[in-house]
């Protein structure tokens, strides 16, 4: 799973710009699924047919956009102007090395200020001597992520950035990979521009018209000082959402995962979280509305460069996705 | 139809139909026909001469301006009032305006200077201390002649002025119906849906039925966007500039554009000689965002022409932008 992850997470997609990591993910789950496509708003879509009569449809979404910093201009000194694509942190940004997706560096900066700096506060230094070689090396509307340094965190634990939502994706790489014949359909979405407003999911499940929606993602954590809710902790398990600002889970089918979970033999936990949504709040709407709960795995310091998962979180899932359609 | 015909006709959010009454005469004078759909829009499907199968491209832009409505009547007859669509109630005050469908001559009233205190005068005031004279004498005369919904418009007459530009009010969004007007004229190879939207300012509400029934490829979105070329602005805060074409969008607050489009009206403006500009700022909102989420999504550009002082009695744009955008989206839509 590991080596999957660090695959999952290599590429640059910021978005709007996800196509990168459809390649990659697209190469993985080919052989295992029955079809796949891109729709036109580049959502990675796999279906593998289920072997009941009239299966049902089951939709997972995990999305492959990633948050970053979109250029707006450029100082006549050399240096960029940028805005938030996505939800980007003032604490997060500061003096951060990210890449463009071709292959400029830079590193974030804010200007003094008196007070917290702000958005408008930050720039993007290239290494350019002017903003005519700046505006060369990027152009207006580029955009820039954090630079991707995946590294093992002590025994269980790994940190990069872009696992949110990668390590989901890699969770759905696998799932498909390993879950066999099942009864039902799935349809598994690698979705687009959720980190703008769960825009790619939207128009999936609209397409796919699934009967059950499950969105992987990461959640928040309440492990570390001064951080007490949500009431998750790391390596305690796979989390299954009860609800957070963009959904309520359907409760039949929260119970249904928490059981598969404990068939499976696995750690899991009730997830609250008082902030934050995922796709399962695209899906819940689409249509005529579509039951839908999130599979979480707990990630610590979520929208940062150092975003950190444990492994044991991750296989935990795997096993209760598996057992949940056998 | 000319823009200073279509800016002068009052029709803010929700209260479409003088213009929409205007779009229908002059449509079928062209000999198109237009319908209107359950939200207020008006819509005209044109075959392309391309070889079947042919793309099928809507072409949208809003009818509706941003204007305001009103709310209750004072004792002594004065109107109070709210916005249909966003304006800093700072650009009212004292400002002459158009009331309900006769046209009732008024203005923004407000405390005079002289009658505020020292911490009044470091307040904005906001809705709550404005009200719209319209000399009524008493609450029922106020209410018999501007009951409460009634709309209201700012009442600025068009005019040219400088080199080439033009002073106006609703810019945002007539510049866009004015395009697709000449667009309609020219012959393309796509099928183009051309789509007059209702209630834009207030939440994109037209584009979002349009663009479900009319299940386009693509949507291409023709706007008035914001424009902040004021000498001391920094160059990196200005958004756009007058005078340097249409405006491209990579992103905004409702929509990413789709890279390919974005990328194509680029190319196309360098190669053709077509002025345009990257929109250099990520902030409002368009028909853009519910278009590029209808049904199964579909791929959308947002192509504006600069408008300073938008949202205001008095909007500039430069003509030739307005002629930037109507070239742009000519040769983009033959050469998708």
């Amino acid at each position: 799973m590991f080596e999957l992850l660090k695959k999952v997470l290599a590429p640059i997609g910021p978005s709007g710009l996800e196509a990168p990591v459809a390649a990659v993910i697209r190469e993985e789950i080919e052989k295992y699924v029955d079809t796949v496509e891109v729709d036109a708003l580049g959502n990675l879509i796999a279906t593998k047919l289920g072997k009941a009569e009239n299966p049902r449809k089951v939709m997972l979404s995990a999305h492959m956009d990633h948050i970053g910093y979109i250029v707006i201009g450029a100082e006549k000194e050399g240096f960029l102007r940028v805005t938030n694509v996505g939800g980007i942190g003032m604490n997060a940004s500061l003096t951060r090395h990210v890449v463009f997706p071709n292959g400029v560096h830079g590193v974030v900066v804010a200007e003094p200020v008196s007070g917290q700096p702000q958005l408008k506060n930050l720039f993007i230094d290239i290494g350019a001597k002017d903003k005519e070689e700046a505006l060369k090396m990027v152009s207006l509307g580029d955009v820039a992520v954090y630079a991707n340094d995946c590294f093992r965190l002590g025994e269980h634990r790994v940190a990069a950035p872009a696992m949110d939502d990668r390590c989901a994706c890699a969770l759905l790489v696998k799932l498909l990979q390993t879950v066999g014949e099942t009864q039902d359909t799935i349809i598994a979405v690698f979705s687009v521009q959720e980190e703008v407003g769960c825009r790619g999911a939207k128009v999936a499940s609209f397409a796919k018209e699934p009967d059950v929606g499950i969105a992987l993602d990461v959640t928040g954590w309440g492990d570390t000082p001064g951080v007490h809710y949500p009431e998750i902790k790391l390596g305690e398990g796979i989390a299954v959402k009860v609800m957070d600002r963009g959904s309520i889970s359907n409760p039949e089918l929260r119970e249904a995962l928490m059981a598969a979970g404990e068939k499976a033999g696995v750690k899991t936990q009730r997830e609250v979280l008082p902030y934050g949504g995922t796709d399962a709040s695209a899906m819940q709407t689409s249509r005529g509305g579509i039951p839908v709960c999130t599979v979480s795995i707990p990630c610590r310091y979520v929208h940062s460069a150092c975003e950190v998962i444990d492994m044991r979180d991750m296989d935990a899932g795997l096993k209760l996705l598996q057992t949940y359609f056998n | 139809m000319d823009l200073k015909t279509l800016t002068e006709i009052n029709a803010p959010s929700g209260h479409e139909q003088p213009i929409r009454r205007a779009l229908l005469a002059e449509l079928k004078e062209k000999g198109f026909n237009p319908t209107i759909d359950r939200m207020g829009n008006v819509i005209v499907v044109k075959e392309g001469t391309g070889d079947a199968p042919r793309k099928r491209v809507l072409v949208s832009a809003h009818m509706d301006e941003v204007g305001l409505i009103v709310t209750g009547h004072t004792d002594g007859g004065f109107l109070k009032v709210t916005q249909a669509g966003g304006i800093d109630p700072r650009v009212l005050i004292s400002k002459r305006v158009l009331v309900g469908d006769d046209g009732i001559p008024g203005v923004i009233g407000a405390v005079a200077i002289h009658l505020q205190s020292a911490a009044d005068r470091q307040r904005v005031m906001g809705y709550r201390d404005i009200c719209v004279d319209i000399g009524a004498t008493d609450k029922k005369e106020a209410e018999r002649k501007a009951p409460k919904g009634t709309y209201i418009s700012f009442d600025t007459p068009y005019v040219e002025y400088g080199e080439g530009y033009a002073c106006g009010k609703a810019f945002d969004d007539r510049v866009g119906c004015w395009t697709i007007l000449r667009l309609l004229q020219e012959e393309l190879p796509v099928d183009l849906v051309a789509a007059f939207v209702s209630e834009e300012e207030v939440g994109c509400r037209g584009a979002k039925g349009a663009a479900f029934a009319q299940e386009p490829d693509i949507g291409i979105v023709l706007e008035g966007t914001t424009c902040n070329d004021l000498g001391d602005i920094p160059q990196t805060a200005q958004v756009c500039q007058t005078g340097k074409g249409v405006a491209v969008s990579f992103m905004d607050n409702a929509s990413i554009a789709n890279r390919s489009l974005f990328r194509k009206a680029l190319e196309i403006g360098e190669k053709e000689g077509i002025a345009c500009q990257v929109k250099s700022s990520v902030s409002g909102g368009n028909d853009g965002g519910v278009i590029q989420r209808a049904r199964e999504g579909i791929p959308t550009l947002v192509l504006s022409v600069p408008c300073r002082y938008i949202h205001s009695p008095s909007t500039v744009i430069k003509l030739s932008d307005a002629e930037s955008q109507f070239e742009l989206t000519k040769a983009l839509l033959k050469a998708l």
